[in-house]
């Protein structure tokens, strides 16, 4: 009851953000392990980094109030997961042209 | 003399090019390149033994040359290997014998060779061949002896198995081979030997007659026997092997399955006499340090002579006839050595050794050349299906009657000269030794003159097409040779090489002239009567002595001994046995090494799936495994 009293004053404690940045993190774990369509893995990663970001920003704003290496981070990583998400769709779009499929699956003609 | 590097230098080059370029050109430049190059080749020799020769002597004897040596690696302070040239009158006069010889050979090859697949190969591996056998006779030192020693023996193996699609070819190339690389073994313990115990390879420091280099060897002795013996004798077994002595001399007559051009350069003229130089080399130091190794080696030598000589007497392939007879008459030239002294009259063996040397590779590379010319007309090494042959053939005829004359010990051909000067040494050594070698001397005028009427004289046989005389290519060589042996025989050789490198004038013994003459002549007249004309005489001999005659046609069942010796003996006594160890033992062992990984491999594939997903949780359970240790542990 303390926490909902914090937050129903306006008060909101790091453990209810910590909270959420969990549920998606392993949201992003679980669909990473359990899907079958590349696009959704790559979505699940999104989620992961996602997750990672709620954190720099929360700890920053938390336990260093005044500094903003944090949120420079968080931006950062921004950046890198557009870099990254253009360069997988990149990748999925050549395998979907060799494979006629997105199937993660269907990926194991390397082991060889 | 710093051109002499160029006679070397040259001959490589030839055998690069020709080696590299192998089937681009048309065979006619291959063919053309090898020869030019060993016609210059040829030319310098002369000129460099015309320069060495007429350089005047020092206190009456001629010096030794070192135009050319570089240190080629050096190991410790003793051991090290210098290649260089050196030139003193047996080098020197080898130079001119192989020069000679090797580019006959090659004009000749130009007719003979000329439809043959692989004639650029041919030329390549004759210019190998005549650049390893030239680095041979300039060694400066023993250890360069030895490699080009290899050398020549690998391009002898590349020359026998020329034919590599005729399996007899290919068996005789590796036995070559062998048997003279088994040999060797002894040549390389021995240079190891006497050099641990001299601390030198040098031939210069060696031979120089300064006794302080073999202090150390004063009193050390194996077994019994002198270190020196063991070291000169070992060293021996490596000459008897390249010169075909007795009991190592079962290659020669199988490397017959070569092209006869390579016969004539190889195994009549220049590698088989390697053995002989060899042991002219190191003349000075089996003289001094083990007289009794030298003693042997004209027993040797002896024994092997007449051994061949009598085998020469019923062969039936007019190659092996001469083979035979080459091996008879290398071991005149060991006899000449072994019962030589040193020095002015004493040291006439040597200089007459030589001087048969010389004459020798010509008259033999004229025989071989000649045979080649005849096999060339008739297809066929058989005497059987010769005859006859003087009509069609006169120029190979002529020459090859001045071949037998020579060998036969006629005057005034060249072989007479040397060989009476062999004998009177055998003489002045021992009286049997003397009466032995005269008794040789008679067989070879005998079977070389059976041989001469049964190609040119005797039963016709018939043809399927007219035989015909060479081509141009072919008769020059044999001309050339023909005149060299005619008048070879009148050179002052006993002024050019001698035991100590001081002149010495050849008189003629008289009495030993006339003996060898006449039995000579005697010979001659045999084989007459028995091959002039068809005769039934020699079919009665062949059963009278059956059991001689069959033995001899076997070659004394030497091949089969060897063939007893190593199938039997070695190869079940110890091949088989070791051959067992290595399959049940050392295999098993790595066997079991390689067959253990791939089952463990193959149960562990699974996990390499190729599946992504798979992976990822693999790493997440590890994760979070490490994550339970590190927090509650």
């Amino acid at each position: 009851m303390d926490l909902l009293n914090n937050i129903l004053a306006g008060q909101i404690p790091i453990e209810a953000y910590l909270g959420v940045s969990l549920i998606m993190f392993f949201a992003g774990v679980y669909g990473f392990l359990s899907r079958k369509s590349m696009l959704m893995i790559l979505i699940s990663i999104e989620l992961m980094l996602n997750a990672a970001d709620i954190n720099f920003v929360v700890f920053n704003r938390y336990l260093f109030p005044g500094h903003l290496e944090g949120f420079y981070f968080a931006l950062f990583t921004i950046a890198i997961a557009a870099c990254e998400t253009a360069v997988a769709i990149a990748i999925i779009i050549n395998i979907y042209r060799n494979l006629t499929s997105v199937e993660v699956g269907n990926l194991d003609q390397m082991k060889e | 003399m710093q051109y002499t590097l160029l006679i070397l230098v040259l001959p490589l080059l030839s055998f690069i090019v020709l080696g590299l370029v192998d089937s681009k050109w048309k065979p006619k430049v291959a063919g053309t390149i090898g020869t030019v190059v060993l016609g210059i080749i040829t030319a310098l020799s002369y000129f460099a033994a015309w320069e060495y020769f007429s350089m005047h002597r020092i206190a009456g004897v001629y010096e030794k040359i070192i135009p050319f040596n570089i240190e080629w690696l050096r190991f410790t302070d003793y051991l090290y290997i210098n290649l260089g040239i050196l030139l003193d009158p047996i080098s020197v006069m080898m130079l001119v014998v192989i020069t000679t010889v090797s580019f006959m050979v090659n004009i000749y090859s130009l007719g003979y060779m000329v439809n043959e697949k692989g004639f650029e190969r041919y030329y390549a591996f004759l210019s190998l061949f005549t650049f390893s056998m030239l680095g041979l006779v300039v060694a400066t030192n023993i250890f360069q002896m030895y490699i080009f020693w290899e050398l020549v023996g690998v391009s002898s193996y590349l020359l026998i198995g020329f034919y590599y699609t005729k399996p007899s070819a290919v068996a005789a190339a590796k036995k070559a081979f062998i048997v003279t690389r088994f040999a060797d073994l002894g040549f390389l313990i021995g240079i190891l030997v006497l050099s641990f115990y001299t601390k030198t390879f040098d031939f210069g420091i060696l031979t120089s007659g300064d006794t302080s280099v073999f202090a150390s060897t004063v009193g050390a002795s194996f077994m019994g026997i002198s270190v020196m013996s063991w070291a000169l004798g070992l060293i021996f077994i490596g000459g008897a092997g390249k010169s075909a002595m007795f009991p190592l001399q079962i290659w020669l007559p199988d490397a017959m399955e070569g092209p006869t051009p390579v016969s004539a350069l190889i195994h009549a003229a220049t590698m088989v006499v390697a053995g002989v130089f060899l042991v002219a080399r190191l003349f000075p130091l089996y003289i001094v340090y083990s007289p009794e190794v030298l003693h042997g080696i004209a027993y040797v030598g002896a024994f092997t002579s007449l051994f061949a000589a009598i085998i020469a007497c019923v062969q039936t392939d007019i190659k092996r006839v001469l083979a035979f007879s080459t091996i008879s008459q290398i071991g005149f030239m060991m006899v000449g050595l072994g019962v030589s002294g040193n020095g002015g009259h004493e040291g006439v063996g040597y200089m007459a050794s030589m001087f048969h040397l010389f004459t020798h590779a010509m008259f033999k590379a004229l025989l071989f050349l000649g045979a080649g010319s005849v096999i060339h007309a008739v297809h066929s090494n058989e005497m059987s299906h010769m005859g006859g042959l003087r009509k069609y053939m006169p120029i190979t005829n002529i020459t090859f009657l001045i071949a037998c004359l020579a060998i036969a010990g006629i005057p005034p051909f060249s072989g007479f000269f040397s060989k009476d000067e062999i004998l009177s040494a055998c003489y002045e050594f021992s009286p049997y030794m003397g009466a032995t070698m005269t008794f040789i001397a008679g067989l070879t005028a005998f079977y070389m003159f059976r041989l001469y009427f049964n190609i040119f004289w005797g039963k016709e046989h018939k043809h399927q097409h007219t035989p015909h005389e060479s081509p141009f290519a072919m008769a020059l060589p044999l001309v050339f040779l023909a005149a060299v042996t005619v008048f070879a025989g009148w050179i002052p050789f006993g002024h050019f090489v001698t035991s100590d490198r001081a002149n010495y004038d050849i008189h003629l013994d008289f009495s030993v002239a006339t003996i060898s003459v006449l039995i000579a002549v005697c010979s001659i007249t045999l084989a007459i009567i028995m091959y002039r004309k068809e005769s039934k005489v020699p079919k009665k001999l062949a059963t009278t002595f059956s059991g001689l005659h069959k033995a001899a046609t076997n070659r004394f069942y030497i091949d089969e001994v060897y063939i007893f010796i190593t199938k039997k003996i070695i190869f079940n006594n110890i091949s088989l046995p070791l051959a067992w160890f290595d399959r049940h033992v050392i295999d098993a062992t790595m066997n079991g090494f390689a067959g253990t990984t791939q089952w463990v491999s193959l149960k562990i594939k699974g996990f390499q799936s190729g599946q992504v997903q798979q992976y990822a949780y693999v790493f997440l359970l590890g994760t979070l495994i490490i994550t339970v240790l590190v927090l509650f542990i």
